[in-house]
């Protein structure tokens, strides 16, 4: 019995969404999304996830000296629910990597990661039981700063970077669609 | 006549507390006092003198490498994220001007602090750290750096390195 296989793909929750097929985005969604992208791209607002020192270049990088708010993203937010990017600097401890998750859980969708400094990408001299070796084991990261501390510059130069990646068109991690079904290639002669 | 008053103390506060930040306006419009903010993608603040960012694989001046595969920058590191492996040199085959050059160098810049052990620790110098900061990138695998990426560019002269020339028998032509 001949089947219609329909393309289908699964973001977050796991209920299916229809994605749009090969032939790509229509005109006017593609450029909605590209209008979309640019505004989020230009107004990303950082959670305080500062662990440990690399949060005093954090705090530096706001200052009227590197001032990140020409990026639009100076609002540092304590509370998961209004950020869109979990800035996470310092060591995660094993202690404090449920609770990274569950803050990371919290924030709403579309939403980045950034790993600042060596302690928090890959644990850094804390090769120990106690650190967890790179905050990628835990939540999905979209941009790694090394350094210890990176400075401010550094950072800002990571951000810039993470504008790139948003208006390319990757829009976090947990949303992002794939396909799952392949709708067959159509034959050509 | 207590409201006038509140009302001309309260006008003379806010017209003070505003002045500031015009004054402050206007200096910076006028140019009279520099902006303090670093513009940064357009202009770079000067780095400090001493500032220890990215590492470079150093050159002697005639073209030869100048680390000769010792690990002691290796040993020297507190995260370990050095990996040196050394090769014998032959006539042919020179990289370094000694016995042994690094055939394979590789630093995990992500676990590196940039502490510097590693510059104090090498014998000829060829492990510096330089001020280029621009390191960030998306994925782990990205921040393996291989002897290709840290090894500075061979300099461009005509003149063949002397330490490679072997020397030559010729035949002197009839006069």
């Amino acid at each position: 019995m001949a089947r219609t296989v329909t393309e289908m793909s699964f973001h977050d929750s796991g209920t299916p969404v229809p994605s749009f097929g090969p032939g790509g985005t229509p005109f006017l969604l593609g450029k909605l999304d590209e209008v979309v992208n640019w505004a989020r791209r230009n107004s990303i607002w950082p959670l305080t996830f500062g662990l440990a020192c690399c949060a005093i270049e954090m705090m530096a990088s706001v200052s009227s000296r590197f001032d990140l708010s020409r990026f639009g993203a100076e609002v540092f937010r304590a509370s998961p629910r209004q950020a869109d990017l979990m800035i996470v600097a310092g060591r995660v401890s094993t202690k404090m990597g449920p609770v990274l998750r569950q803050i990371y859980d919290q924030m709403p969708n579309p939403k980045w990661v950034l790993s600042m400094g060596a302690c928090a990408s890959s644990g850094g001299v804390y090769n120990n039981y106690a650190i967890i070796q790179g905050v990628d084991q835990i939540v999905p990261v979209d941009i790694y700063v090394p350094g210890c501390p990176p400075s401010p510059d550094a950072l800002i130069y990571a951000i810039i970077k993470l504008q790139e990646k948003i208006k390319a068109g990757d829009s976090g991690k947990l949303i992002e669609l794939s396909p799952i079904f392949k709708r067959p290639e159509p034959v050509r002669s | 006549m207590g409201f006038l008053v509140n009302t001309v103390n309260g006008a003379r506060a806010i017209a003070t507390g505003f002045g500031i930040t015009l004054k402050h306006y206007m200096e910076q419009q006028l140019k009279i006092r520099p902006t303090e903010t670093v513009q940064y993608p357009e202009e770079k603040r000067e780095q400090f003198p001493r500032t220890r960012w990215r590492h470079v694989l150093t050159r002697y001046d005639d073209g030869l490498e100048k680390c000769i595969g010792c690990s002691l920058c290796a040993g020297a590191c507190p995260a370990r994220c050095i990996y040196v492996e050394a090769a014998e040199n032959t006539d042919d085959n020179r990289y370094s001007p000694g016995e042994r050059y690094a055939a394979k160098y590789e630093i995990n810049m992500i676990r590196c602090i940039f502490c510097g052990y590693c510059q104090d620790a090498c014998p000829t110098g060829a492990i510096v750290l330089r001020k280029d900061f621009e390191l960030a990138d998306f994925t782990r695998d990205d921040f393996l750096y291989t002897k290709e990426m840290l090894l500075e560019p061979a300099p461009i002269t005509g003149v063949i390195p002397t330490s490679s020339i072997a020397t030559v028998k010729r035949e002197h032509a009839a006069v």
